[in-house]
């Protein structure tokens, strides 16, 4: 298949003709003094707003363009049912302010789905307040640090593994803990090393299983053992579950705290930095200090509980972004158990089929088996000049988004490539064939691409040291 | 592949040391620079800041990673090379020149640098 991105030149709306008279005049009540005849605000027709955002949309790519096996991000379908359910008055209309009996639904929808994603994690309850990933880990660990010091006990490190999310090392800092990282050993935790790291100076260790090489951790249970023996806690990062679901779970595995990312495992959209939704799950004595509301029900009415005094508090404005856990909730009872399974299933199986024929032109260091992605590395491509970013930019030429590159960095030159389920075999294959021919490619060619996007490569030096961050700061 | 002058003294972690007296110029090497790709940021330490031997003192950022650097003497930092502020990319353009990091006034004699064979040996350069 051909691609070609859309190029246009397009202006900003400030940039655009701005001949719409100004025909909403100030209020009478506005003091003379007070009124502003320039706004600096774009002046146009609906029309002109409307071709704009068109013609961008036209320059953009996502995942209802084409297959996008960015790893880590598990970027599947966002289904349409789930957005018309969203975008219904019937939900946009509510506002967090209404009287609890005016929206007995919008309650009931928050209390199923903690339900559900409890049970999909094994967890004994699940707050949906915080608002992405990275919020879901900071307030597990913001729970782990109540609950130690209503127990007295003064731990102040946290425990993670080489293969952690970046966000990992970022939350366990925001929420004043020391992190001690221990190496991998053949692509999963090292025993040993864990066993040397955990003492009674650890609150927590943070596991992703499978982990970001997508290999299981089998040793799961043993991991448990060897945390809990030190009386830490033992805190699940939620982002690749979508590779277990209905096979096993947290709980099982006996994990104390777990975060789920929906805009990963339950489809709702990742947009641009936000909204997301990142609830976190709770075993045991833990399940008192999530945050607050919970959602709650009598057997007649639902309610929004805020009365548990040991809570770590609020940690968002009102109960999360309701659109979102509404997504989430329209995705979990259209797929029903049965669904979610099968998701795991093809996801796992598309995996699998593309490290298989990916291993004929790219090697895929630790064998075996994978879960939800795996990591290849573009290191032998090295010899002629090549790198993985050049791989990376020259697939979007294919009509393919780029996997994701350079993580986990105990891969040379790591392409990490996760499939997802939304993707035909056809477009499976369609990859294999833009690698086999990338590999083959003219080095200069690789370096310049891409060429069929919208955009040329971008210079990323200068895009890091001197950010344009709004129309603003632009010097045109 | 990667150049390695004979004259300074190298870690594993891919620093090169310019031992000078009682002084100890520290940058990354050839090699180092080559994997982390270009660089946009170097976060320097203060003169007169002290580190241990394997003390984290500098962070290198490239468009790739955030690196840490560890030191490779024990010593006092005497002075920081403030050219990197304004242009990071000297650590790429001239490794083991004008992209040096920080000079460090030794605090005991150094001890377990690699020569530059057997740090090729290492990188297999």
């Amino acid at each position: 298949m051909t691609f070609r991105q859309a190029r246009n030149d397009e202006p900003l709306l400030i940039e655009l003709p701005q001949e719409v008279d100004g025909t909403i005049g100030p209020s009478a009540r506005v003091p003379e003094d007070l009124r502003r005849t320039e706004l600096g605000i774009p002046n146009l027709e609906e029309f002109q707003v409307a071709r704009h955002f068109t013609r961008l949309s036209q320059m953009n790519y996502g995942t209802d363009s084409g297959f996008y096996p960015l790893g880590s991000c598990t970027m599947k379908y966002n289904p349409k049912y789930a957005e018309s359910l969203a975008a219904s008055p019937k939900a946009r209309r509510l506002h967090p302010q209404q009287p609890e009996e005016t929206v007995q639904g919008a309650l009931q929808i928050l209390f199923e789905l903690q339900e559900m994603l409890a049970r999909v994690a094994g967890m004994d309850e699940v707050s949906l307040q915080p608002v992405a990933g990275a919020q879901g880990e900071l307030t597990g660990l913001l729970m782990a640090r109540a609950y130690f010091e209503e127990r007295g006990e003064d731990r102040s490190e946290v425990v993670l593994p080489d293969t952690a999310h970046g966000t990992n090392f970022a939350s366990a800092t925001m929420a004043g803990y020391d992190v001690v990282e221990i190496p991998s050993k053949e692509g999963v935790v090292d025993l040993g090393a864990l066993e040397g790291a955990v003492s009674e100076r650890t609150a927590a260790f943070m596991l992703t299983n499978p982990n970001t090489l997508g290999i299981f951790e089998s040793e799961a249970l043993t991991i448990a053992k060897l945390v809990h023996a030190q009386g830490a806690l033992l805190y699940y990062d939620g982002a690749n579950l979508n590779a277990i679901l209905g096979k096993t779970n947290p709980g099982k595995m006996d994990f104390d705290l777990a975060h789920f990312n929906l805009h990963k495992t339950f489809s709702t959209p990742h947009g641009g930095g936000g909204p997301g939704a990142g609830p976190v799950g709770a075993h045991g004595p833990l399940t008192e200090f999530l945050p607050l509301p919970l959602a709650a029900y009598d057997g007649v009415r639902y309610r929004l509980d805020y009365d548990r005094p040991k809570s770590i508090g609020k940690v968002r404005a009102f109960y999360g972004n309701f659109g979102v856990l509404l997504r989430a909730y329209a995705y979990i009872t259209r797929m029903g158990a049965d669904g979610l399974l099968r998701v795991t299933e093809r996801a796992v199986l598309h995996t699998n089929y593309l490290r298989a024929r990916v291993e004929e032109y790219l090697p895929v260091p630790f064998g075996g088996l994978r879960k939800h992605e795996f990591v290849a590395s573009a290191a032998p491509l090295r010899e002629k000049g090549v790198r993985a970013i050049d791989v990376a930019k020259r697939l979007i030429d294919y009509g393919i988004h780029p996997p994701t590159i350079y993580f986990p960095d105990l891969v040379d030159e790591a392409l990490m490539i996760e499939p997802t389920e939304s993707v035909t075999q056809e477009g499976l294959d369609a990859f294999v064939d833009a690698i086999a021919l990338i590999k083959e490619e003219d080095p200069d060619r690789l370096r310049a691409a891409p060429q069929n996007a919208a955009v040329a490569r971008v210079d990323e030096v200068s895009a890091a040291k001197r950010p344009i961050l709004s129309w603003r700061m632009m010097d045109r | 592949m990667s150049e390695i002058p004979e004259d300074l003294r190298y870690t594993k972690e891919h620093e090169w040391v310019r031992l000078e007296g009682e002084r100890a110029v520290v940058g990354i090497t050839d090699h180092a620079q080559n994997e982390l790709t270009d660089v946009v940021y170097v976060e320097l330490p203060s003169v007169g800041d002290g580190f241990a031997e394997g003390q984290e003192f500098a962070v290198v950022e490239s468009v790739k990673a955030a690196s840490e650097i560890y030191a490779p003497v024990s010593g006092t930092v005497a002075e920081v090379n403030k050219e990197l502020d304004d242009r990071p990319e000297l650590v790429n353009d001239s490794p083991y020149e004008a992209g040096w990091l920080v000079i460090f006034d030794l605090k005991e004699k150094a001890k377990g640098l690699l020569t530059a064979g057997e740090y090729r040996d290492l990188v297999g350069g």
